[in-house]
Parts: structure tokens; sequence; C-alpha cells
């Protein structure tokens, strides 16, 4: 080595291998394997969570990263699923693996038309903007009746066999939880690897201070277009899977509640971790189920306070708490490395 | 002769009936130790950012080596080498010292764009961001994030960050403000190891250091260019006193 000096210090390690995989990282992957096993009557549950955990990592990289504040990813969301939904019903592609590809290819052509324009702004105009585009594709959705099946939506979209060998159907419920922690895992490894890089590193910069990346010659906005679309890209596929797994698409694909409740579940996770969208995902629907049991007609109130909650008083989310409580266990626990 | 390193040619710039820069015509030369004074509210944080095209001027023209930049957006310039500190710390707050400056780093060499290798094996990064907090004493903090470092250290911070874009100007705006004076020194050192024919301008308050560092003072009141010469001269100057020293040693 040319300079071990300076690869000794304790700051250039520690950033020299913030990419490398901790000992924890295979864990949600071997919790999902063990809930395909242990739940084989769940799995359509499965599913859904798995998809709104890549909706949320799609979320973090926009929103937790880059810092950009939208209210309107389910445009990209259900962008994917209109997509994938549309070229099936009407006999037109409905290979799944390929619909995939081209749902994310439409949702990122979304993300970069609108991304040159919004992302101008910031702040609540952009939060603005990110809803009214929202709102524009779901109308469009709404009146284009005949590709659409406007406010219906569009049913009986037929998946031929996963590599011609699996059935893929709601009655096939295995295939189809494999088949999406298959496209999660892979989106997950991409954006692993996106954020750990130096463009990643770059996107940081901006959330934190956007001006002084101006001022270190960063182009600003390039990078947060891409971002942006890539962003979009992945919330496409999320959306083209859940409209594959459900064998049909609606107006929920790209409403406000879904936008919402994605965000809701990247801020209890914690945003800006990459791991925030596994367990705010677990957390939050484990919370609704529980919530709806004990106040059926309220638990969204329960819901809206809890988030209330963490807002102010946990802005990392429940991973953000651990972080904290870890901090504060560890030097109890051993002590100091000498440095 | 050859044109000025840096130079404006009557800027003005009105902030509605305020106008923070009158007519200024100012040369930075190259190897320049040039230092910026004036009171409050001068204008000199306005001029910087009409230098490093943060703000559009209302009228006049700014021109680096003779080619004019007036319209060129500030990422651009800052590629051709014109670097800049800021009177109030703009720094990456939830990140280490070393990531602080990795950014800049990163983004001259032409890293930052890179999206699949790891910012951790840009070595070449990493090396290069240690040595210049090496030469700035902030080696031993470069763990640190920047909330748990002390208000003079991330001074440094700024500083690192700007000289981490290897720049042909450096504007530095009040960099020892709020650096306890024991650690001034610091600062000029490092600009004392920067290649002389870097063209430095610095504002600052503290006249000792503006007198132990410039070759050539400006001072600039209510916008306008009010006096220019060595620091003799403006030490001499009696309306200089009267406008500004005098009142420098009050507040
Ligand atoms: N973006 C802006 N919009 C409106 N007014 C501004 C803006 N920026 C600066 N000003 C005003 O322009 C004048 C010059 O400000 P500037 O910050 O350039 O002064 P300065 O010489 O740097 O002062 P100081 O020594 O206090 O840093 C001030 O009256 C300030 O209020
Ligand atoms: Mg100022």
């Amino acid at each position: 080595m040319s300079a071990p000096t300076v690869f000794d210090h304790p700051a250039a390690r520690a950033l020299s291998r913030r990419h490398r995989l901790r000992w924890w990282e295979p864990l949600p992957w071997i919790l999902a394997l063990a809930f395909y096993f242990m739940f084989p009557r769940y799995l359509g549950f499965g599913t859904e969570l798995l998809i709104m955990v890549l909706f949320a990592i799609s979320l973090d990289l926009a929103l937790g990263y880059a810092g950009i504040v939208t209210l309107g990813h389910a445009a990209f969301f259900g962008a994917g699923a209109y997509t994938v939904g549309m070229l099936a019903h009407h006999g037109i592609w409905n290979e799944p693996i390929s619909s995939l590809f081209i749902g994310a290819a439409v949702a990122a052509a979304i993300g970069l038309a609108s991304g040159l324009v919004l992302l101008r702004t910031t702040g609540l105009t952009l939060l603005m903007l990110t809803l009214c585009t929202m709102a524009l594709l779901e109308e469009a959705a709404n009146l284009g009746h005949d590709w659409t099946g406007g406010f219906d939506g569009l049913t009986g979209i037929s998946i031929p066999p996963l590599f011609g060998l699996f059935e893929f159907n709601p009655l096939f419920p295995k295939t189809q939880y494999l088949y999406v922690l298959g496209a999660l895992l892979i989106c997950f490894v991409f954006v692993r690897t996106l954020v750990y890089s130096p463009f990643g590193h770059s996107l940081t910069g901006i959330r934190e201070n956007t001006l002084r990346m101006h001022a270190v010659g960063a182009p600003v906005r390039t990078r947060l277009v891409v971002c942006y679309t890539i962003s979009a890209a992945l919330a496409g596929i999320a959306g083209g899977i859940w409209a594959q797994a459900n064998a049909y698409v609606n107006l929920s694909t790209l409403g406000l509640d879904r936008a919402a409740t994605v965000l809701i579940i990247l801020v209890l996770g914690g945003y800006g971790r990459l791991y925030g969208a596994f367990v705010g995902a677990v957390a939050y629907m484990a919370l609704s189920h529980f919530l709806a049991k004990v106040y059926p007609t309220a638990w969204q109130l329960g819901l809206g306070f809890l988030l209330v909650t963490i807002a102010l008083f946990a802005r990392g989310g429940i991973i953000g708490l651990g972080e904290t409580l870890m901090a504060r266990l560890r030097p109890k626990l051993k002590p100091k490395p000498p440095s | 002769m050859t044109a000025a390193l840096l130079e404006t040619r009557s800027v003005s710039k009105s902030f509605g009936a305020l106008r923070a820069a009158r007519d200024v015509s100012f040369k930075l030369e190259e190897g320049a130790r040039h230092a910026l004074i004036g009171p409050n509210g001068a204008g000199k944080t306005t001029f910087i950012n009409l230098l490093t095209g943060v703000l559009p001027p209302s009228s006049g023209e700014v021109l680096l080596k003779g080619e004019d930049i007036t319209t060129m957006e500030q990422a651009a310039r800052v590629k051709r080498g014109i670097a800049r500190t800021f009177q109030i710390n703009r720094l990456f707050r939830g990140l280490s010292v070393l990531e602080n400056v990795y950014m800049s780093v990163a983004e001259r060499v032409g890293a930052a764009p890179q999206m699949i290798t790891p910012a951790g094996k840009r070595k070449d990064v990493i090396d290069e961001s240690m040595h210049l907090l090496e030469t700035l004493k902030l080696a031993d903090h470069a763990h640190l994030t920047i909330t748990g470092l002390p208000y003079g250290r991330q001074r440094l911070v700024e500083l690192a960050i700007a000289l981490g874009l290897k720049p042909v100007v450096l504007l530095l705006d009040e960099p020892a403000a709020g650096v306890p004076s024991a650690e001034t020194h610091i600062i000029l050192d490092a600009i004392d190891a920067l290649p002389k024919s870097i063209g430095v301008l610095i504002i600052d308050h503290d006249m000792d250091l503006v007198f132990r560092f410039a070759k050539k003072i400006t001072v600039l009141v209510r916008g306008a260019v009010f006096a220019e010469g060595t620091p003799k001269e403006i030490g001499a100057n009696a309306d200089v006193r009267a406008v500004y020293l005098g009142q420098a040693t009050h507040g």
C-alpha cells in the first residue's frame, strides 16, 4: 500500500469500509425466507408486504438520501402498475419480467419529465407539485376509460407462466412470493450499491447542504433529476409487480392513500437508512392490524397519533431509536478502544 | 499586458431599492494576496456572491482570465477554478469531517458521478482528503461528525472543503471569524502553503490578520469601492480610518 499511515486513521478506515456487508444485513432475507416456509397460508399478505418494502425503498432513495420531499410517489407506482396492466389486458405483451422493465421505463420517463420541471423548486412548492403530478395521472387514468378501465380499473390480467415454467397467478402464492422476493433483492442490491457510491455520497451532500454542493461545483439539479428518475423506475417496478400479483389494476395504485402509506412506512422505519423500509413496512402492517382489532372504527387515528409522536420525538424512526439505544449502551458494554 | 485572473467591470447589484454593489471595478491578479474590507453591510459578501455566480449582477461584467463569465452557472465557474468559503458555516453537518472534504475532492477529480464503485474504494480521494486535513491540523478530528466539532474547527473544515477544489481563485469570506486567535495562524499557514500563482481574496474584520496577510487592500463602503492600495497606504488613509478603521476598534 502506498500510504499505509492515512488508511490506519479511524476516519479513513470507516469510510473505506462503510460499504462492506455487516453481520446483520442477511437477517431480513433470512426472515423473509423463514416466513415462506412457516406461514404458507399468509404468502399473499407477505407478497403485499414485500411490494410495499420495494416501494418504500424507492422513496427512500429520493426522500431519505437526496432529500427530495415528495407526496406523490404513488404516481410512479401507478404508472408501472397501469403499464403492466394495460399491456396484458389489451393482449399486447404479458411476459412478466420484460413487462416489469417496460413498466419501469414508463415510470422513469414520467419521473424524468416531471423531475426536470419539479426539481427547480424546493420545500412546499415541490411538495404541492408532486401532489399535482399524481392527481393529474390519477385523473388521466380515470378518464381514459377505454384504455385504463376508468374508475373500475382493469381486471383479468393474465400472466403466462414465469420463465415458461411456473404458473403465475393469485392461486399460486408461493411462486408470486418468491418472484417478488427475487425482484426486491435485485432492486435492493442496486440501491445499496448506489447509496454507497460517490454519486450516493453527493446525493447525501445535496440533502445536507444544497448551497454548499453548488459551491463545490456539483451539477445539483442534474443529480437530483437522475436520482428522481431512478427512484421512479423502482417505484414503477413495485407497481408493476403489484398489478401482476393481484391480476388487476385500479385507481388505488396511484392515489394519495398509497402515497401517504408509503411515506408513513418510511418515516416509521426511519428514512435515509436503507433498512427503514423493511422495519417500517413490517411495523406498519403489524400496527394497522393490531389497531384495527382494538379500535375497529378509529384505527387510523391511532396510526396518525403514532406518526406525530415519531415526527416530534424520534426523527430517525424505529431504526433511529435503535441506533440511539445502541450508542447509549455501547460504552457501558465494553470500554472504549484506545484510538 | 495579460488579463487579470479575475476581474469585474462596473458590476452593480440592487436588492429592490438597496444598492449592495455600485459600479464595482475590481481586479484580482495572479498570485494576489488581496483583502476586501469594509463596515458591516458594505456588500462584501454580496460581491463574492457576484463573483461566484450565486447572484446575477444587475449590470456589469465578470471576467475570468479575460473570458466573460457573467452568465456562467456556479458549478461551471467552480470547474474553472473559482472556490469560496462561507461567512456562516455551510457544512454537511450530519457527516464526518473526512466525508465533508471527500465531497469536494470527489467533485474535482470527477469521481462524484460514479454510481457503482463504492465511495470507500476511491482510495485516491480518501488519501487526498486526509492529507488536506493533516495540513489543516484537522486529522485528529477527521472521524467526528460536524455537529460534534467546536466552532473554530468547523471554520477550518470550511477552508478544507474549498482547498479540496484546488482552486485558481480562492475567495475567503471571514475565514477566521470564530476561530480562536491562537489558531488563526493555521489558516494563514495553509494559504502560505498554496501554490504562489493562486489569487486569494480574503474578507475579514480582524485588522491584524488583514495587515499580516494582504499585499493589497480594497475598501468597500455602501457597495462602492472607497479606497484601494497597499496596506501601508490604506493604514495611512485618513478617510478610511474615519469610515472604517476607527469604527472597527469600537466594535
Ligand atoms: N439576498 C439579499 N436580498 C436582499 N438584501 C440583501 C441580500 N443579500 C444581502 N443583502 C443586503 O445587502 C447589504 C450588503 O450585505 P452583505 O452581506 O454583502 O454585507 P457584508 O459587507 O458582507 O457585511 P458583513 O460584514 O456584516 O458580513 C446588506 O444591507 C444586506 O442586508
Ligand atoms: Mg459578509
